[in-house]
Parts: C-alpha cells; structure tokens; sequence
C-alpha cells in the first residue's frame, strides 16, 4: 500500500483539534467565560496568546472552550442520526413491503429539504439551545444514512450466508442483527465521516446566526458572529476562529477521502 | 423521451405535497393554540376567534391542511405578525436578492470549475492534478462566512474597492448592486469551484478510462476533440446533479452569507422570523425554498438526458 498523505495530513490536522479540546477539558490558559472589562481588546501578547475579545476574554482559552463544544456537539449529532438512520434504514430494508414503502416515502420527503433549512425549521420549534442543535442536525441528516443502510441491506438481504442463517432457524431480528448489520459498518464508517464534517461547519453556522449553543459559552462559531463589529480594530478575532473550523474542516475531508480510498476501491480514481 | 418527462413530473407532485404536509405539521408541533401562534401573544380574542374562522381552525386537521394548500396555491402564505405584510410577496421581493448571489455564483463556479477539472482528470497524477486536488479540497474546507468576513476585512476595509454595509436592488442602480454582490458572489463562487472541481475530474477520469475514448484516439481525433465532443457530455452528467444539489445546499444555508453582507435576502428574513417567532413567515419561506429545491431537482433530471441519452432508456 503506498503512503498516503491524505490520510497523514488529515489524521495530523484533527488529532491536532483533538489535543486541543482534550487539553481545554483539564487546562487553559484562563477562564474563558470570564470577563475583564480593563483589558478589552488586547492585541496578542506573552500574556494572551491570541489577544482579549470585547468583554476581555482571553481569545485562545476561548478557541479551546470551542473546540471541546464544536466536538461533542459533532459527536452526539453523528450519534442521533446514525442510530436513527440505521433504525429507519435496517427496518425498511429488511422487512421491505409497506413499512418500507411508508418509511421511504417519509424519508424522501425529508430529504427533499436542504439538510440546514430542515435544521432551522426545527430549531424554530425547539429553541436555540445545544441540544436543541443536536436533536435538529440529528435528525436533520438521518434520511442520508437511512438511504445508505436501506441500499445496502436491500444488497446483502439475499446473499446466501443471510438465507443459511435463516435455514438454521435464526430469528429474523437475529439474522439481521448478527449477518447483516456488520456489512453496513463500511459505508456508514464513510459517511459519517462526512456528516461529522458537515456537523461541525452547520453548527458553527447556526451559532454564527445567533441560532445555535448560546453565549456566553464559546463556539467558533458565536466567536465569529461578536467578532464582526471590531473587525478593523481587532481582526485576529475574526481570523482565529475560522483557522479552527477550516483546519477541522480540511482534516475531516481529507480523512474522509482517506477512508473511502481504502474501504470502497470501486471509487478509487 | 416524452415518457421520461411525464414520469418525473408524476414522481415529483407527490414529494411537492409532502413537503408542504412537512412544513405545515412542523409548526404545529409548536406549543399552543395555532391561531395565538399565527396571530402572536398580542392578539385580541375577537381577532384569535375570527382567524379560527376563516382558517378553519375549528374543523379536522386535514382539511386545515387542504384550506392551506389552496390559499398558498392562490399565492396567499399569511401576514407577518411582526409587520403584518402578505408573506408572499415579501418572499418574492427578497428571493430577488438570494436568486441574484446564488444564481451567478453557481454559474461562475461551474465556468470555472468544469474545464478545470476535466483538465485536471486529463492530466491525471501531474503535479498541476495534484495542485487542483489539493487546491480544490481547501477551498471546500473552508466556511463560506468566514471567507466572507475575510474579503469583507480585506477588500472593504482595508483596500476600501467595495462598500461594507447596505444594499441597493438592480432597478435602482445597476453599477451600485454589482458592488454590492461582488464579494458575496464571489465567496460563494470559490468555495464552489473546490466541491464541483472535484466532483468533474472524478467523473472525467472514470470517462476517460472507457473504450470509445480509446476508439476516439484511435481514429486519430485530436485531442481537445476528445475532451470537448466526447468526454465532455458524459462527465457533465453527474456534475449537473450535484449542481442541483448545491444550489439547494446554498438556498438553505444562505442565510450566513447574508448575514455577514447584511443583504436582505430570503435566509436573512427567515432568521429574523425565527427569532421573532413568526410563524407565518418562517412556515412560508420553508415552503418556498423547499418548492424551489424540488424544481430545481426536476429540472436538473429532465436536463440529465441531454447529456446523457442513456437515462431515458431504463
């Protein structure tokens, strides 16, 4: 197998955001949410790596205080829409007949929405709150891995080895559980990886509109959205936070191509 | 052919009404009596008992959902709780701003990105290949509106070549909402070409390993007749449906790009109604975008076997 610098470079740049987020769980350099009004705006400095914000907070505390949050929020976001979409998924495809009839009708209706408009609708009806966005992007981008699932299982259902568990007289749930379940593990592992790509940048986008986790906890995303009015005074603030989400971004992407290079060689090119 | 048409068109009424049944279920998941929502908590009890009539609220919820239908089918979405303008045409006077940035963007992105990536896909492993891959993969790794917020640092504030703040509609003053949509196009159309980059050279490379390439060469066809007349239609294809699935992607999530050019756009106005809580707007530019996310689909398939003749066969 040759070197693979999609997989080294994007593997280096999100166990970097990780480091960063796992230091901020024990360790940063100050409060983040604490204010200091004396020192508003501080360029960068020994003392502040990254400089103060508005209310004198230290910037890189901040950016690591976002990392911890743009991260579980991803995290339990893939979860909810994984085990939805793996719900939805196996039971349309394996029962087939009305309840797949029924659930792939529902499921293409919602993804006949723009995943983030379906994520503003509900967040409409639930509030602007971290769960609120984990349960709206959740459900927002479960139809995708729904589809994925269904398409696979639909593939494996009549392979011969899921029939010999059948001859052996295993329980349905246990064939598809114990024979058929494992076979999505490729083509999910893909996917989730773009969804946890796509998590972190439609979260930090809700949070830049005011609609997502709310302040005064940091997010790249809320960061950026206070830093527009001292863009002229104080631009590192506006560029900071945007280095996290596209290095986050980039490594996601890059470790995404990794992955379907190596568990989907049909789309090797 | 004809047959192809008719069934798309088929298939595509009943997603319409299902994404109308979405939107009009998901707010009354909202809690509390739909006329005070619709209405807001200010509200007299004659104008709650009035709205109660005329929309049916006392009757099945199924036919609250037919009267719906037929009043948004007749172009009537409600009024603003905040403002108390007719939702339709609000949406209609600030799609004009959203359809203008999203519409030249994509166009700009695919000029740019198409033959960039057939290009890249023709040239493969080079190191101008392995410069627009990577290239392609940074830009589509990056957040629309933090590149906005760095042009507008860098090209408003400290170049000072466009305004920062405001908007004037094209009927006003052409030249002016040129400026005014620049940067916003431009971000978009960037982080554009890195996604459909991508996806043309990865459809091109598949088209070029294909025996009538090989026959094509063969024959003595040079090669930028190769490319042009005959790798180019059947690469396109599958680009044409990812640009259908970006332009709903963007219509979805414009709303950031607006906010950072303070445009007033159809996400703008969709965030300000979330925030308001007013539900006849955001149920209204719901639907709307949803609408014209399907069209938008329906027309990309119907376009498909213009590139693509085989699609209309099976």
């Amino acid at each position: 197998m040759r070197l693979r610098p999609n997989l080294l470079i994007g593997g280096t740049l999100l166990g970097f955001v990780f480091v960063v987020a796992a230091t901020a769980l024990v360790w940063t350099p100050y409060d983040p949410v604490r204010t200091n009004l004396r020192r508003r705006l501080v360029p960068p400095s020994q003392d502040y790596w990254l400089g103060t914000d508005e209310f004198g907070r230290d910037v890189a505390s901040r950016l690591m205080e976002g990392a911890v949050t743009s991260l579980t929020v991803a995290a339990s976001t893939v979860c909810v829409a994984l085990v939805l979409g793996m719900a939805i998924g196996l039971a349309g495809g394996f029962l087939r007949g009305w309840t797949d009839r029924i659930l792939g009708a529902v499921n293409d209706t919602l993804l006949a929405f723009p995943g983030i408009l379906l994520a503003l609708g509900l967040l409409a009806v639930l509030g602007p709150s971290r769960w609120g966005i984990v349960l709206a992007l959740g459900l927002a981008y479960a139809p995708s891995v729904a589809r994925v699932v269904r398409g696979t299982v639909l593939s494996i259902r009549e392979r011969e080895f899921v029939e010999a568990s059948r001859a052996l007289g295993n329980s349905e749930l246990y064939t598809l559980l114990r024979h058929v379940l494992p076979h999505t593990a490729a083509p999910v592992t893909v996917l989730a990886t773009s969804l946890f790509g796509w998590v972190i940048l439609s979260e930090s986008a809700l949070s830049f509109l005011g609609l997502g986790v709310p302040p005064p906890a940091a997010t790249w995303g809320n960061m950026l959205a206070s830093a527009r009015p001292f863009m002229q005074d104080a631009p590192i603030l506006s560029i900071a936070p945007g280095v996290m989400i596209a290095t986050c971004l980039l490594g996601v992407n890059l470790l995404g191509d990794a992955l379907r290079d190596l568990l989907d060689p049909r789309d090797g090119a | 052919m004809l047959a192809y048409v008719l069934k798309r068109l088929l298939v595509a009424l009943p997603t319409l009404v299902l994404v109308a049944a979405s939107v009009f279920f998901l707010m009354r998941l909202i809690p509390g009596d739909p006329a005070t929502v619709i209405l807001g908590d200010a509200a007299t009890p004659e104008a709650v008992a009035d709205l109660r009539l005329a929309y049916g609220l006392d009757r099945p919820v199924l036919v609250q959902f037919a009267l719906w239908i037929e009043r948004a089918l007749a172009g009537d979405l409600g009024r603003s709780i905040t403002s108390g303008e007719a939702v339709g045409p609000l949406i209609l006077q600030r799609f004009q701003v959203t359809a203008a940035i999203v519409f030249a963007s994509v166009g700009i992105a695919v000029l740019l990105a198409v033959p960039l990536g057939m290009l890249a896909a023709w040239k493969q492993n080079s190191w101008g290949d392995v410069a627009a891959v990577a290239s392609a993969t940074f830009l589509l790794s990056i957040p629309s509106f933090w590149l906005g917020l760095i042009f507008l640092l860098v090209f408003g504030l400290w170049l000072g070549w466009v305004p920062v703040v405001g908007y004037v509609t094209f009927a006003e003053d052409f030249w002016g909402a040129l400026h005014y949509i620049a940067l916003p196009v431009a971000t978009l159309a960037l982080i554009e070409t890195g996604v459909l980059i991508r996806m043309a050279r990865a459809s091109t490379v598949e088209v070029l390993r294909l025996d009538y390439i090989a026959h094509a060469r063969a024959k003595g066809v040079p090669e930028w007749r190769v490319l042009a007349r005959h790798a180019f239609p059947n690469a396109f294809a599958p680009t044409l449906t990812l640009i259908g699935l970006i332009m709903g992607s963007l219509l979805g999530g414009i709303a950031v790009i607006e906010t950072v050019f303070t445009l007033p756009g159809l996400g703008r106005l969709l965030v300000e109604a979330i925030f308001a809580r007013d539900y006849p707007v955001i149920q209204g530019v719901m639907l709307f975008i949803a609408v014209i996310y399907v069209v938008v689909n329906l027309i990309v398939d119907l376009l498909y076997p213009v590139f693509d003749p085989r699609v209309t066969a099976g």
